[in-house]
Order: C-alpha cells, then structure tokens, then sequence
C-alpha cells in the first residue's frame, strides 16, 4: 500500500463525522474541514512513528506538517 | 499547606501521565515504581504524552521536554520521599496492594503529608483506615487523557480533613484544573455511572442489537460524545473495566453491574483493547 493510502485509511478510522460526508482531497485541510479533532492529532504522531518507523521530533511537533495527506506524505519522505 | 513536591507511586499508563502533568505545572516530581522495567518505560511515556500534548493542545506551545523531564526522578528506591507533600497512589486497583504501600508511604514520609488516591472504585474511607491519620487520605480521579483534562474528580472520606481539600484543590488550580468534589461511595460518580454506561453497550453488542461502530457512533453524533463508551472501554482496557465492574458488584451487591459476559470472554481471550492491539476495535 502507498503511503498516501495508508495515511487516508487512517484518517477515515478516525473521523469525526460520517463517511459519507467526508470527501477530501490530499490537498486539504482536514481540521480546517473539521473531519478530525485534537485526540486524532494526539494518535497521529504515534500511528506516523509506529507504521514508518520514524521519530518524529520535537522540532516537527506541528499541526501544519499533519493538516493534510500530502504534508503527511512530505513529512514521512523527508525522513525516511 | 502549599503543596510542591509530589510523589506519583505506580509507575504505569496513568501514573506517567499524571506525574508528567505535574512536572509540567511546575511540580518537583518523584515517580516511583517497584519495577526497573515499568520506569524504564514510562521515561518513554514522558516523551510520547509530550509529544502528544504538544499536537493536542496549544496550551502546551511553550513547554520544553528537557524543563518536563529535570522535574521528574524515577526511581525505584525511597529517597526524597521525606520531603513529599502529597504522595499520589496509583498502583493496581486491589485492596491490599493499596493497603501495604499506604502503611509503608506514612513510615516514609514526614507528618502532614496528604495521600491521594487515583482509586477508579475503591472506598477512601477504607483506605484513610490504613492511616494514623484518616484526615490526610483523599480520592484524586485524574482522567484519561490527563494533561488534556480540565477537571479531577475529588472524592471526600469520611475523615478527610477541609484542610487536606483545601490544599489539593490549590494545587490541582496550578495545573489549571479544577476540583469536582463529591461524597465517597464505590464507583464515587465518574465510574459508578461509566461502568454501567459501557458494560450496558457490551451487552448491545453481545445481543446483536447492533455493532461495536454503531452503537459509538450514535453516541457521537448524537450525543456529541467525543468518545463512544465502547470506544472508551478499549482506552480504558477491558480487563480494568471488568475489574471495576465487579468491585462494584461486590460493593452494592446490585445485578445491575453484573458483567457483561462478552466483557469477561474478550479478557480471557486477551482481547483487553488498545493495550493488547485488539478489543471492540483492532488498533
């Protein structure tokens, strides 16, 4: 599975509204979208750290590096 | 008395969490273990709750690992447990366990020192016996995910002094929560209602009424629950809940928290929920 699907099937695990209602793209903000809350940012990291196998740091304890599947994405590449 | 060195004893998922949010607001920190291993990952825990907090909450922004973990001492051994102001308990929830570290921690620690109680179920009153001085025993409920958690459920024993309460609710208003005191009985209110609130969906589910996803999903949307009970029982761990469940059974001797059968049979496949990678959900 690529990255960027195993990212969307873990968002879609943990959405905070219907299935149905949540269309997004990789491009878009889903806390800006409100899909997800602040217990799916907290799971991310562990899930991102888990799945890859990648520490991630203080330095990128950033909302703006998980607000999308892309910056997911770009944030895994840069460290793997 | 102003409180400002805790002693956290019980080194686990809670205890880390809760000595992690003390050291945070300020607190000097001892987090004591009789287990080499349990500490070793609980420095680990440190490490992820901060990393957790810090995508969570931006209350957190500012706040530097390093600060956190020079607050904190995990040790295994008693030092420094003289000069504790309050020990916080959160060691396996079983009577005598809690009675031997409270009867060994009074010998440990100077005269005045308040001892708290993470107790899910187990009466304060009962447990204020194991002291010379009841007065100092009071019930402090953090709640899961804690740094996150604004309130702490303060249970009042019988004995338990205005002085002691007065001093654990300041300290717990440095952490910027606040304390939400009630009367001591089993289960005290969080997981007297909880307990029957997931085990009652246990049997939902056990019933064929519906599936794990909807019946956490109708609390969700429907209620705005930020967590389904089911959802709950698995952060929770279902063996701890069973536990509890039956600590209240025992306690009120009422069948309306006797345990769903499809609880007991998931622990004893080792189903236990996010801890053991499977419960109503795979994790």
């Amino acid at each position: 599975m690529e990255i960027n699907e195993k990212i969307r099937g873990f968002i879609e695990e943990n959405l905070v509204v219907f299935e149905d209602e949540a269309t997004f793209s990789d491009d878009d903000n889903i806390f800006e979208l409100g899909f997800v809350n602040s217990l799916f940012a907290m799971r991310m990291v562990s899930f991102i750290e888990s799945e890859f196998d990648i520490e991630v740091e203080n330095d990128d304890l950033d909302l703006k590096n998980f607000s999308s599947v892309n910056r997911v994405v770009d944030f895994i590449n840069r460290k793997i | 008395m102003e409180i400002k060195m805790v002693a956290v004893v019980g080194a686990g998922v809670m205890g880390s969490d809760v000595a992690f949010d003390f050291s945070a607001a300020g607190f000097q920190v001892i987090l004591k273990d009789i287990h080499q291993g349990i500490l070793e990952k609980a420095e680990k825990k440190v490490k992820q709750t901060f990393k957790m907090v810090k995508m969570a909450s931006r209350e957190f922004k500012d706040i530097s690992l390093d600060e956190i973990q020079s607050r904190i001492s995990f040790q295994i051994d008693n030092t420094n447990l003289d000069d504790v102001d309050l020990v916080l308990e959160n060691v396996p929830e079983c009577l005598e366990t809690k009675e031997t570290v409270f009867r060994e921690l009074e010998g440990l620690c100077k005269q005045g020192t308040i001892f708290a109680s993470n107790t899910s179920c187990i009466s304060i009153t009962k447990l204020s016996s194991f002291l010379s001085d009841p007065s100092r025993m009071v019930g402090a409920h953090f709640m899961n995910p804690v740094p996150l958690k604004r309130i702490v459920e303060v249970v009042k024993g019988v004995h338990t002094s205005e002085e002691t309460l007065d001093s654990l609710e300041l300290a717990l208003k440095k952490m910027k929560k606040r304390a939400i005191v009630v009367n001591d009985y089993p289960g005290f209110v969080a997981n007297r209602l909880s307990h029957l609130f997931m085990n009652e969906a246990a049997f939902l589910v056990q019933d064929g009424v519906a599936d794990a996803k909807q019946v956490d999903l109708l609390f969700k949307q429907g209620y705005g629950h930020a967590m389904g009970p089911l959802e709950t029982a698995d952060l929770i761990g279902l063996d701890t809940v069973v536990n509890s469940l039956n600590v209240l059974y025992e306690s009120y001797q009422d069948s309306k928290f006797r345990c769903c059968p499809l609880l007991k049979r998931m622990v004893d496949a080792g189903h236990l929920g996010r801890k053991s990678g499977r419960g109503f959900y795979g994790y």
